[in-house]
């Protein structure tokens, strides 16, 4: 039953999402030709309510529901596997239309296509593990 | 009278949803998690699913337990069953459609994707099994897969995890890899995508 939480929380995004139109390959090209403010709505609304309640975490210390404090791990400060894994994300998102969220949401609308970008983000992934040492990160 | 109810309640959530209901609800989704201990990230989910279909032998990155990462494997399975309910008890009064601007509507047709203005659908046709036959296709679901997989990993993550979790914690790197999101996806939009139905 604890974990029939998640599936709930996943259910939401995968609302959102759908219904806000961003699993569309039409909204992702249009927000990269910037012809409307509907997605950078979407992302910059979610970074400013983001903002605010880490914000308030922060301060307010608020403790999670095993009662510890709410800790966000920073991320290792260097800058090539960022820009460099950033910009090849991007080509994939921009190309495909979907970003890994929006991927299984699709497989659950029926567009079953969508489990052949999941074995191919799967293999990429598996690709990376294999060179991982000899990028530079 | 409760029918009628829940019909005014279906329509209403059938309607878009506009970015300002859409933004603040993925913030939630990233607080919900956090309070459950743990950080939006849905692209971890390919290399957990690697793991568990046996690559935890072959390569040291995926000696994970991926039973830890069951939570995340979670959240990506109700997004199935999201989309699945989402699309087939609260599709718009038109079935499913991007509201894309009328400017996207012309610039798609310059480059030979034929849509209408007002029933451009939500997946494009170009999206689909018959199309996985094209080159076309292939290279926008199977390559494009790919490279989502392969940079979110070597980027650390995704839209979820850096465009929301890592900007809304005010992490540089992920401003680093937004940037590089956007450049990559800049590059394929001006670049790749106009040559690829009208040569």
């Amino acid at each position: 039953m604890r974990m029939s939480r998640y599936i709930l929380i996943g259910m939401l995004l995968g609302f959102v999402l759908y219904k806000s139109e961003a699993v569309s390959w039409f909204r992702i090209y249009e927000m990269f030709r910037f012809q409307s403010f509907h997605m950078f709505g979407i992302i910059g609304s979610a970074i400013v309510s983001g903002i605010m309640i880490v914000q308030i975490i922060k301060r307010r210390k608020v403790k999670n529901v095993e009662g510890a404090e709410i800790v966000i791990k920073d991320k290792a400060k260097t800058f090539p596997r960022y820009i460099i894994g950033g910009f090849i994300f991007g080509c994939g998102w921009a190309i495909a239309g979907a970003c890994p969220a929006p991927m299984f949401i699709l497989l659950g609308a029926g567009h079953t296509v969508f489990i052949v970008y999941l074995i191919a983000a799967m293999t990429g992934t598996f690709v990376y593990g294999l060179l991982r040492k000899r990028l530079p990160h | 009278m409760i029918e009628v109810y829940f019909m005014y309640v279906r329509d209403f959530i059938a309607q878009p949803w506009p970015w300002y209901v859409a933004g603040p609800l993925l913030a939630l989704v990233m607080f919900i998690l956090l309070y459950f201990g743990h950080e939006f990230g849905i692209s971890e989910n390919f290399r957990l699913m690697c793991a568990a279909d046996g690559a935890d032998n072959m390569n040291e990155f995926f000696k994970i337990d991926w039973r830890s990462g069951e939570w995340n494997l979670l959240v990506a399975l109700g997004a199935v069953f999201g989309g699945y309910l989402a699309s087939h008890y609260f599709f718009g009064p038109n079935g499913d459609l991007a509201h894309i601007s009328d400017v996207t509507v012309v610039s798609l047709n310059e480059i030979g994707i034929n849509v209408t203005k007002g029933a451009v659908p939500l997946v494009p046709a170009f999206l689909s099994w018959e199309s996985l036959l094209t080159w076309q296709g292939l290279l926008m679901i199977a390559g494009g897969g790919f490279l989502v997989g392969f940079g979110a990993r070597y980027a650390g993550g995704c839209t979820s995890g850096h465009a929301i979790s890592g900007l809304s914690a005010l992490q540089v790197p992920s401003l680093i890899a937004v940037v590089g999101f956007f450049m990559g996806g800049l590059a394929i939009t001006y670049l790749v995508i106009p040559y690829l139905f009208n040569y």
